[in-house]
């Protein structure tokens, strides 16, 4: 049975200087953009080895672009992604895939296959990729499903869960060939505060057990501060800030500041961007 | 003046620019999907099941189209040929009828809409889901894993249907013209027998379904894979999918009729 405290206590270290030789995860000098519209700009991260990093930011700050791109789906137009040194996006097709096995990455709403049950989802990894006799499939989906508390809803199909349950079991399919990082993807939207403390737990105790290295995608700051060791900010395309969720609280950095008193208006502008209102709206213009 | 003019010319070569590049992504996709098709072959339950899908579940409209048409035809032909004081080639013409023209490209249609919107929603919902990116982080390839069967199962089952459709059509109308009006059994069957040549008639059949099954199912499996992914971009990916897929057959019907029929 895993366990591991609910309240997690930081580790001292020093990621300030970005890019270093233990991370798993490296960004260099990453830009990014979706047609004409620049996402990403010369961003350099680490995401060191056994730690759990939140990335943070507004909506459309690029924060799922940054999952994308490690997991491989998207490509930088300069700059390079490495996952344990080794260039993502200049790898072949075939290499791509190896690599993936070593990642698990849980999606926003799950992305469960409707069509299989709960058990038939999780066992999928094992059925694509192991020859292994059915009666170890079997043990192996039921510790999976065990270890996020479901090992009863295997005969469920996906439409008879919850949110909180799908993303679990979802999370029961990210970690089934135990990975080296796990991605989230706002793991706590749109879930009740019960679901949400369950998620958080999960996601601190699955990746002490699994000694894996975790990035979070969120702007949860209750739930994920809880968790994390540390936080990358992103706004407009750049780190703007980093350093432990304390780091970030007392940050004076006018994004961070609005996003942690959660003020309407700021660097972020409630309007996005117009003519003139009374132009708009057809008065005289003097 | 002139600028209706250019504003017309703009719009015509947007619409040819689109078309091409929309061509180009097509041949593209279906090159990509030809290259991993291994899987399909190496893991044949998953082509099985894709047989399943396209062709046994078209079964039934595929079954009583086939049967209501084979009835009109036998009704209209034999009123026609009556006149004639020939209506015991009533089999020729309901058989001819069937496998040159009306079996394949009448199943096509029917797969299209039957079959062919079933593969564009399932692959654009699953697209929409984020399950083919959880497929791809999964290190599984969506490709060889969902698109490439479906095509595959599409390409087998349209031949299959498009007989089944003739074979139930042939069956109507002997029901209509030899059980119901009272046609000569021996004539409508000897007839069919001495006027349908396999080579000229069956076989090319049975090539125009195998181009309409490509055509159908590429058409299909790219749409659903090209479609934005919301409600909205899935639902105008199917209506294209049927669209697309009624010209499609249409046109390349008339090509092959051209250098198979008439020694163009």
């Amino acid at each position: 049975m895993l366990s591991c405290p609910l309240e997690y206590q930081p580790q001292e270290y020093n990621l300030k200087g970005n890019v270093d030789s233990e991370s798993l995860v490296e960004f260099d000098g990453v830009d990014f953009s979706y047609g004409a519209t620049p996402i990403l700009r010369n961003v350099s991260i680490g995401f060191p080895k056994g730690k759990i990093i939140a990335i943070m930011g507004g909506s459309g700050s690029g924060k799922t672009t940054l999952l994308r791109l490690i997991g491989g789906q998207l490509k930088p137009d300069q700059g390079t992604v490495r996952f344990e040194g080794d260039a993502i996006n200049s790898m072949s097709h075939a290499r791509l895939y190896a690599l993936r096995r070593r990642m698990g990455m849980l999606f926003q709403f799950g992305a469960l296959f409707t069509d299989l049950s709960v058990f038939e989802n999780v066992a999928f990894p094992y059925r694509e990729h192991l020859q292994l006799p059915e009666s170890m499939i079997r043990d192996l989906v039921l510790m999976k499903l065990h270890a996020v508390g479901l090992r009863g809803a295997h005969d469920l199909k996906p439409a008879e869960l919850s949110g909180g349950m799908a993303r679990r079991v979802a999370l029961a399919r990210a970690i089934a060939l135990d990975p080296r990082l796990i991605m989230y993807d706002e793991p706590f939207a749109g879930l009740d505060p019960i679901s949400v403390a369950i998620i958080a737990n999960l996601i601190r105790r699955l990746n002490s057990a699994l000694g894996a290295t975790s990035i979070i995608v969120t702007h949860d700051l209750e739930a994920s501060f809880k968790i994390v060791d540390y936080v990358y900010f992103i706004a407009e395309g750049e780190i703007v800030a980093q350093g432990t969720p304390e780091d970030l609280y007392e940050s004076e950095e006018p994004y961070v500041q609005q996003f942690v008193q959660g003020e309407s208006d700021g660097p972020v502008r409630f309007h996005y961007p117009a003519g003139r209102y009374d132009a708009d709206l057809g008065m005289s213009v003097e | 003046m002139i600028s209706s003019v250019a504003s017309g010319l703009r719009v015509i070569g947007r619409l040819t620019v689109d078309g091409i590049w929309h061509l180009g992504a097509a041949s593209r996709f279906m090159s990509i999907v030809l290259m991993r098709s291994a899987m399909t072959f190496r893991r044949y339950r998953l082509l099985i099941d894709e047989i399943y899908f396209a062709g046994a579940l078209s079964l039934i409209i595929i079954v009583v189209s086939g049967l209501f048409v084979g009835l009109v035809l036998g009704l209209q032909g034999y009123e026609t040929l009556k006149r004639y004081g020939s209506a015991e080639a009533v089999g020729t013409l309901v058989a001819l009828s069937l496998v040159r023209e009306l079996g394949p490209v009448v199943s096509a249609l029917l797969f299209a809409s039957r079959a062919g919107s079933a593969i564009t929603a399932e692959i654009g919902i699953m697209k929409s889901t984020q399950q083919l990116s959880a497929m791809e982080m999964m290190a599984v390839d969506p490709y060889a894993r969902v698109v490439a069967p479906m095509f595959w199962g599409g390409f087998i089952s349209m031949p299959l249907l498009a007989a089944i459709f003739s074979a139930m059509g042939i069956f109507g109308g002997y029901l209509i013209t030899v059980v119901v009006i009272g046609v000569d059994a021996g004539a409508f069957w000897s007839q069919m027998q001495a006027n349908v040549d396999f080579r000229g008639d069956i076989l090319n059949g049975v090539i125009k379904s195998v181009v309409f099954g490509a055509a159908v199912t590429a058409i299909a499996v790219f749409e659903g894979y090209d479609a934005p992914p919301t409600a909205e971009g899935v639902s105008h990916a199917v209506t294209r999918t049927v669209v697309t897929s009624a010209l499609t057959v249409l046109a390349l019907d008339f090509v092959l009729t051209a250098f198979m029929f008439t020694g163009v």
